[in-house]
Formats: structure tokens, C-alpha cells, sequence
């Protein structure tokens, strides 16, 4: 609106509010701005109105990218909804920026559409540098040509009047501006800061209390327009939180007393998390000297009887992968986090993908059977923890759960559990074994066997890696590796009979069935209802065990005509040249399920490193159901 | 009477351990092969400390040396080639009441898990750990290791190891946290029972390095320490064990040594002939990593659940 350098015009608040079912706010900046504090708060100050929020972090991969770069853009999104939101959406309402190169970063990421509308900071205009200018100037005819709704706002000097050093400040102030646009109630936003400062003194807090007033103030000379996105009404209890934190107090809950964990982006959070909060649950991380000590570590606290776990990332799972071959050889119980990220190599350490899948199913030698979990949630990333543990121990084996950067920096209001003593139970008690039984004496049925545990008398063995019998004595017989093998692979089979089939969203028979896995839960399940209500025949069915596979699936893709993996890895695209159907190299999920159903299972993925927006599956379900009625 | 109960008895030891309840089997290591002695020692240390053989356990990397925890009657870790340290850390992490022998070749400790070796001495959790020296990869058949002798030919260098060995000692006693460092011969039972006894007794990482012989490969490389005492030299007082006067006729050379100077263990440690023998240095003050590791063990289920609950709020709406 006001494109004045010198001050905001003294005008009253006569903004109009149009209601709107739900809106996509971004804050851009560069790194260190506190784009991220302010999108945080304005998420909570949300959930707690009662909407439903998805929060996700725009994060560069440097820790002090060069000012004013494209690749440095640094902020949040916030998608605010009427409804429960369960995913970061497609192209944003309403942008705040700080300046005019960081928005640059965003549209090649296609963030924006035509009539986004973007609150840039001004400043720039007037700038000393004189390269400055023109870019400034480069950069507002170029995103009027895109087509962006651009309202050059003078925030750092409206900012000033409240503040000494706008550099810390300039955030809060834009946090009061977001409330007002978007008719957030400002006294929550207050209380919000209240306690997320409360540790630095009233002073601090009255500081950015101001700054929020300030910029709730300055809202109406910038819109004419206000948004209001009514919200639900819940008595449920809610806790906000991403998918690390939920990864953590899983851990907690689940009564997990040792993480080891070595650092590595962007699994790393969870071990933040837990290394102020652990020891009040009596629990304690161990930050090894490198990804394969971690694992050994915690492996070996599990032999040792206790609880463990062990939080990682691609590259981390590839150190930890000997070790992870020798807890499935010798049946030690083990949670193990695989946040993943870009790959291959180093990849993309800060964006997400889904790409580790065949890597946490077959990257060891050797037949490695274990439980694969792929929460679809922030809640489920919690309450899998905890269902991981009893696996583990019930199944002796290593059970992993495989997330990604989307699921690990998404936020998202979710119910908040209520812990259970049965949750915490020690694994298992030290009185006497049983004299007879083995170390390994499995069931010839089930391949199941009770577990030893240094202290308890009687039950002295030797873990080895080694093929070993029932007696974990090493053995380089025919038949004992066989018959190794066989047990721990039984135990697969044996709790899959324990799993029921998938639910399929939307009709279960038609056109297309789209599959997931992860965090495309909420992309998915959002494109494929845009599409039924279009009358497009698709439904879609995401999976949550990974290993073994859900029952069913053979029965319920045979329902469909056709069956789409919906993926974030890599794919050739099928016109690709030299790809044809016979050599093309097919996502991940796509690969498992041809092997399992031996049915001709198509994909569609890419490793952008940007969560999948519905928008975008939409189109490719449009795409894809127009040509093949064009077929029939 | 006095309002005892009934059934009220003396405690009294219901349990005796001899040998025979820490010797897991046959060893299957070659004849006149050094662990052997090793073993023996540590089954006499087990038996003298009455340890139970539930609460022990044994960890090893890979290699010849690592087979030991097969041949121990206790509990076992048979891990993975390198990595005898983090495991030997993990068990201990959560469990104090464990006592630990890790076992560990030169290859296994000083080549691939060297960087474990660095972190293992810094955490200076309370276990033995045995580095049994021959001085070459026997089980995977005659490779240099980073302590073979410059000059020693073997399948990878068959014209001569082309670099001066690694000591593991002075390497040792560089390491930030060091606690405990020993040296010893697996050919003297007595002074290599003392030593490892000595470590059993030091709370934190007691470090003993064997010098060990392998029949096979390298049976010269310790032929002349073994014929010639005089290329030992015996390190006494400080916190070296006391030998009894006939033991004590079998070194000629002898040293008396403050094991509490750092910077005197390192002189000597460097010293390769005669090649010290005895507790090069020994700081009982050094922090130890389980102290960190074992806060909030045995925290009551209603205090988690009240823990956890506060955790809970800090993300409640």
C-alpha cells in the first residue's frame, strides 16, 4: 500500500476482513533475522486460537550465508487452516520479506503464483551502495513481470521507532504485523513470548512485547485487506511440536534410557532436544566420537539390558551399517532414527527425500532382516517410538523408523498423549535363567527366543557376529547358518501375520491408486481428494510398515487399474533418453512393491529436496487419469 | 529371640568360583601362541577377585586375540573389527555393576579402530583393556600391522614393512583422560598377572599393552626379549606390584618409577631396548565417563511418569 520512505501516514485502522478457509504465510529473510522465532510463535499463537498449522523451516544449508543472496534465504511457512493441516501446502498467500534477493531463492523453489502477496522491505530503495539500488530496482520488475503482488513497506524505519537495534527486533515487529493481517489475537502472541523469553527478564520481554504492539499497529496502514481464518473449535489437549521434538519425547515415553548419537543434519535436533530434557526421565545421550561408536554404544547398552537408541541420517546409516548387520545376526533389540535427507553422498543435508528406503532394507551384506517403520505424522513420529521398543524386545531385532527433513522441521499441533506406566517398563528382570535354555533357543516355529542379559546367572553366552547355533556357539556348518538365517527371517513373517491390511483413502476399487510412504501422507491424501471431487477415479493407501510389508496389498491393488507410487527419490522420468521400460531405474517404494506383488507398479518422484506439494500431485493425477480415459 | 524372624539366616558366600568356572572350552589359538598365557592369567585374576561369572563380561574387536571371550566361561562380546571400545563403553554406560576385560589386537585397536582407541582412553570408563601386541594380522594371514618392525616382511610387504611401527604405549599416554598405562610380556606369567591385576584394581581404562607372541608370524620379532632379559627393564615401585625377591632375580634390569609423572612414563614409554615392563603411569584422579552416564539410573516409574508429563507441557497449547 504505502510506498513512502517516511513514515507511515497517521491513518486509523479501516481495514475490511475476508474469511478465508486457509492461508499460506511465508517470512523470508536473511540467516539470523529470526524469521524463524516469529513463524514459531505465529504458529502457536494459531494452534492455540484452534486452527490447524503446518510450520515449516526455510533453511540454508550454510550457517552464515552471504547477505542478500539467493541461496541464503533463510525464513518460515506457515499454512493456517480452518481444518487440520497436514502439510506444508503449494504456493503461499501472503510474504513477508526483508529483502528482495531471498524471494529470488523461494520462486525458483515455485513457493509463489501469480497474486502472492509480498510485504518487502523498502530500505533497499535508498540504499548507499549503489549495485544495491539497481538490484533492488532489477529485482521489483522482474517479480512484477512473474506477476507477484509486491507492497514495498518501510519496516525497518517503522520498526526504529520502538527499537534501538532493528537487527534483533525487526522479527517480533513482523510477528504483530502477521497477527494483524491475519486477525491473530495479539494478547496470545504476547503470552507466547512471555514464556519463550521468560528465562531473559521482563526487560527482554516488554522489549519484543513492544515490537509486536508495533507491528499490530502498522497492519493497518500496509493492507487494506484482513484475513480471517475462522478456527476450529477443540477441547482436545494439544501439544505443538515438529517431527524431532515428537521423535524425542518418543523417546522419553517409551522409556528409551541411552541415545548415542553422533551429529549429523537433520536428525541432529532430536539429541538437542534430549540433552536438556532426558535426565528428567532418567535418561542420558551420548554424543560419540563418530557415527559407527554410536551405534556400537548403543547396541551394546541394549546387550547390557538397558534401552537404546540411536538417531541418524544417510550418511550415518551408511557408517553405521556393520553394526547394523551385527545387531540383526546377533538379535539385539535397538531402535534406530533415520532422519533422512538428500542424497546421494553429502546430497542436500538440510532438505528432504525419501531415498534411504532400499538402503535401510538391503544396504547391509548378507541377509539382514529387520522391522521397517515409516511414521506419516508428527503424532505418529511419537507414538512409533514407542511402538518400535516393544518390537525391538518382543522381536529381538533392530527396529528402524524412517523419517525425513519434511516430517523433522514440520510443526504441527497434535493431541497430546497421555503417558503410561506400561510405557516405561524395563525391558526385563534379572532373576536366574532358566536352566536349559539357550542363548538363542528359538522356537522352530516363530524363530522367537528369550535374550540373556549380563547379571542373570545361567545365561552366560558369547554375542557374536559369527553364524552361530542355538547355543550361540560359532559354527562354520552347512546347517547352521541356514537355520540361523531362517529363524530371524521367521520372525518377520511371523509378526507381518500380526498386521492388518491398509486403509484405502477415497473409493476402494477405480481408476488409480496412488501409494505412499512418510511424510507425503498429507500432500497425497489432499491431491487425491481435490481429484475425487473433481470425479476422478482415484484413491490412494499409505503405508506405515515398510518391513515386513502390510498384508493385503496384492488383494487391494488388484482393485485398481492402475498403481502409482508417489515418492520423493530418484526416478528416470519414462521419455527420458536411452529410458525405456524395460531399463528404466524406478523409485524406491515402487521397487519393493513390484518385488512383493509382482504387478506392473508405476512411479512418479523427484528429488527436488522440497516436500511434494498437493498442488503438484494433483496435476500429475489429472494428467495421468485424462490420458488414460483418452486410452480407453 | 530379639524379634528375629524365623527364617532369618547368615548371609554367608554361597558361591566359590575355581578356574573351572571361567574356562569357556579349548582355546583354538595355535601352540605356543601367547593369548593362551593371557587367558590363563585373567581366569586366575577372575578366580582371586571372586568375580561372578554373570557379572563379567569380556569384549572383543576381530582377530585372533578377540577370540578370548569365547573361551571365557562369563558373558561375551564378540563385536565387530575395531570396535571393541564403543561396546565395551556401551555395556558399561548403564551398567556399573558389570566387570569389564576388553581384549584387542594391534591391528583391531592401533589400525582400524584407532580413532576408538583416542575416545576409549579419553572416557576412561572403569574396565581392563588388553591389547594383545604380536605385532602382525594373524588371523587374516601374515599383513603388516601398524606395529610390525620397519623391515619385516610379510604377504603385503614382502621386501619389508616400509614404515617405522606405531608404539602404542607413547601413543597412549598422549591421549587426553589417560589413567592407567601398562606393559608386559605374555612369557612371564608373574609379572603379566601382577600387571593385569594391577589394572583390575585401578578404577578407569587400565591400558596394558602385551607384548605377545605369535608362533606362526612373528615368532622372531620377540625371540631375543624372550631369551635375553636384559632387554627388559623391570619398572618397580610407584604403583607397581610387588615382587617377591626370587621374581625379582629374573630381571636383571630394574628401574625404580614414578607412575605418577606423566612426563616420565612418556620418557620411557619411547625406550624400546631394554623395553620397559611394569605400570608406566597411573592417575586414579582422572574423571570417568560412567559418572556422566549412569545419572538417573534407577529413577522410580512415578517419577518418569511426572518427568515426563512436565516435558509434555512445555509443548502444550
Amino acid at each position: 500500500m504505502t510506498t513512502t520512505t517516511k513514515g507511515p501516514a497517521p491513518t486509523q485502522p479501516t481495514s475490511s476482513v475476508k474469511r478465508v478457509h486457509e492461508h499460506i504465510v511465508e517470512i523470508v529473510s536473511d540467516s539470523g533475522e529470526g524469521a524463524q522465532k516469529a513463524g514459531q510463535t505465529y504458529g502457536a499463537v494459531s494452534a492455540k486460537m484452534g486452527n490447524g498449522v503446518w510450520t515449516v523451516e526455510i533453511i540454508p544449508a550454510e550457517i552464515k550465508p552471504p547477505a542478500r543472496s539467493r541461496a541464503g534465504a533463510s525464513g518460515i511457512r506457515v499454512r493456517v487452516g480452518s481444518e487440520a493441516v497436514t502439510n506444508t501446502g503449494d504456493e503461499a498467500d501472503l510474504v513477508v520479506a526483508l529483502n528482495e534477493q531471498v524471494l529470488f531463492g523461494r520462486i525458483e523453489q515455485k513457493a509463489y503464483k501469480k497474486g502472492t502477496i509480498v510485504l518487502l522491505e523498502n530500505k533497499w530503495a535508498n540504499d548507499p551502495r549503489e549495485e544495491v539500488r539497481r538490484d533492488y530496482a532489477a529485482a521489483l520488475a522482474e517479480f512484477e513481470r512473474i506477476g507477484l503482488d509486491v507492497r514495498q513497506v518501510p519496516l525497518e524505519e517503522a520498526c526504529q521507532k520502538v527499537a534501538q537495534d532493528v537487527r534483533v527486533g525487526k522479527n517480533m515487529f513482523v510477528l504483530g504485523l502477521l497477527c494483524y493481517i491475519t486477525c491473530r489475537e495479539m494478547e496470545r502472541a504476547m503470552e507466547e513470548v512471555a514464556f519463550v523469553f521468560a528465562k531473559k527478564g521482563d526487560k527482554v520481554i516488554q522489549k519484543n512485547q513492544d515490537l509486536i504492539r508495533a507491528g499490530y499497529d502498522f497492519g493497518a496502514q500496509v493492507l487494506s485487506t484482513r484475513y480471517e481464518i475462522p478456527p476450529r473449535k477443540t477441547e482436545q489437549r494439544l501439544m505443538v511440536l515438529n517431527g524431532n521434538q515428537a521423535i524425542a519425547l518418543g523417546v522419553m515415553a517409551a522409556g528409551i534410557e541411552m541415545v548415542a548419537m553422533y551429529p549429523i543434519t537433520p536428525a541432529t535436533s532430536v539429541s538437542h532436544h534430549l540433552a536438556g530434557a532426558f535426565k528428567n526421565v532418567g535418561g542420558v545421550v551420548h554424543q560419540a566420537e563418530d557415527e559407527i561408536a554410536a551405534m556400537g554404544f548403543a547396541i551394546a547398552a541394549s546387550y547390557a539390558g538397558k534401552t537404546a537408541c540411536t538417531v541418524t541420517s544417510g550418511p550415518g546409516l551408511a557408517l553405521k551399517t556393520e553394526f547394523l548387520g551385527l545387531a540383526v545376526m546377533a538379535e539385539v533389540p535397538l531402535v534406530i532414527v533415520l532422519v533422512q535427507r538428500g542424497g546421494p553422498s553429502t546430497g542436500l543435508p538440510t532438505k528432504v527425500e525419501q531415498g534411504d528406503l532400499l538402503a535401510a532394507l538391503y544396504g547391509q551384506p548378507g541377509d539382514t532382516p529387520k522391522i521397517i517403520l515409516a511414521p506419516a505424522t508428527i503424532e505418529e513420529c511419537f507414538h512409533f517410538v514407542i511402538t518400535a521398543r516393544k518390537l525391538a524386545e518382543a522381536f529381538r531385532t533392530p527396529v528402524m523408523i524412517l523419517t525425513d527433513a519434511n516430517l523433522a522441521t514440520g510443526v504441527q499441533p497434535i493431541p497430546r498423549p497421555v503417558p503410561q506406566a506400561e510405557w516405561l517398563a524395563p525391558p526385563l528382570d534379572q532373576s536366574p535363567w532358566q536352566k536349559g535354555v539357550t542363548a538363542y533357543d528359538w522356537d522352530a516355529d516363530t524363530g522367537l527366543s528369550p535374550r540373556p542379559i549380563p547379571g542373570q546367572r545361567g545365561g552366560e553366552y558369547v554375542l557374536t557376529g559369527l553364524a552361530h547355533t542355538k547355543k550361540a556357539k560359532v559354527a562354520y556348518d552347512p546347517d547352521s547358518n541356514q537355520t540361523g538365517c531362517a529363524m530371524r527371517s521367521r520372525k518377520l513373517a511371523v509378526f507381518g501375520e500380526s498386521l492388518k491390511p491398509p486403509q484405502v483413502h477415497g473409493a476402494d476399487h477405480g481408476e488409480l491408486l496412488v501409494v505412499g510412504w512418510g511424510s507425503t501422507l498429507g500432500s497425497i491424501e489432499e491431491a487425491v481428494d481435490r481429484a475425487r471431487k473433481q470425479g476422478l477415479s482415484v484413491s490412494s493407501l499409505h503405508l506405515r510398515f515398510l518391513s515386513p510389508l502390510e498384508p493385503g496389498l496384492k488383494e487391494i491393488f488388484a482393485r485398481f487399474r492402475k498403481v502409482l507410487t508417489v515418492e520423493i527419490n530418484y526416478s528416470d522420468a519414462p521419455d527420458a533418453p536411452h529410458t525405456t521400460k524395460d531399463n528404466r531405474r524406478i523409485a524406491q517404494l515402487a521397487q519393493v512393491l513390484r518385488t512383493h506383488t509382482l504387478m506392473d507398479i508405476d512411479c512418479w518422484s523427484n528429488v527436488a529436496g522440497q516436500p511434494i506439494q498437493p498442488g503438484a500431485i494433483h496435476a500429475e493425477l489429472v494428467r495421468r487419469l485424462g490420458k488414460s480415459k483418452g486410452e480407453q | 529371640m530379639f524379634g528375629l524372624k524365623d527364617d532369618w539366616e547368615l548371609e554367608i558366600p554361597e558361591r566359590y568360583f575355581t578356574l573351572e568356572d571361567y574356562e569357556g572350552g579349548t582355546a583354538r589359538w595355535c601352540p605356543g601362541c601367547g593369548d593362551l598365557a593371557v587367558l590363563t592369567a585373567v581366569q586366575r585374576i577372575c578366580r582371586d577377585e571372586q568375580l561372578p561369572p554373570e557379572k563379567t563380561v569380556c569384549v572383543s574387536g576381530i582377530g585372533c586375540s578377540s577370540r578370548f571371550p569365547h573361551y571365557m566361561k562369563t558373558y561375551g562380546f564378540h563385536g565387530l573389527h575395531g570396535r571393541a571400545f564403543p561396546v565395551a563403553c556401551g555395556v558399561k554406560s548403564r551398567r556399573p555393576d558389570l566387570k569389564v576385560f576388553v581384549a584387542t589386537g594391534d591391528g583391531d585397536c592401533c589400525s582400524i579402530g584407532a580413532g576408538h582407541w583416542v575416545h576409549g582412553i579419553r572416557y576412561n570408563m572403569d574396565m581392563v583393556v588388553m591389547l594383545f601386541d604380536n605385532a602382525i594380522y594373524g588371523l587374516t594371514k601374515n599383513q603388516t600391522s601398524p606395529t610390525s618392525p620397519q623391515g619385516l616382511s610379510t604377504n603385503t610387504h614382502p621386501r619389508g614393512a616400509w614404515l617405522p611401527p606405531l608404539n602404542p604405549t607413547s601413543a597412549t599416554l598422549g591421549f587426553a583422560n589417560v589413567s592407567f598405562v601398562a606393559q608386559t610380556v605374555d612369557w612371564n606369567p608373574l609379572h603379566l598377572y601382577h600387571t593385569l591385576k594391577a589394572a583390575y584394581h585401578h578404577k578407569g581404562t587400565s591400558f596394558v599393552r602385551i607384548m605377545q607372541r605369535c608362533p606362526t608370524y612373528t615368532e622372531k620379532v620377540f625371540a631375543e626379549l624372550q631369551k635375553d632379559p636384559s632387554h627388559l627393564l623391570l619398572l618397580t615401585g610407584g604403583d607397581n606390584p610387588e615382587l617377591d625377591a626370587a621374581s625379582l632375580r629374573m630381571f636383571p634390569n630394574q628401574q625404580a618409577h614414578d607412575s605418577r609423572d606423566l612426563h616420565a612414563a612418556r620418557r620411557i614409554a619411547e625406550q624400546q631396548d631394554p623395553l620397559p615392563i611394569g605400570v608406566l603411569f597411573r592417575d586414579p584422579s582422572r574423571p570417568c565417563y560412567e559418572d556422566f552416564t549412569t545419572v538417573g539410573l534407577g529413577m522410580s516409574a512415578a517419577d518418569k511418569l511426572r518427568g515426563l508429563e512436565r516435558e509434555f507441557d512445555k509443548f502444550s497449547v
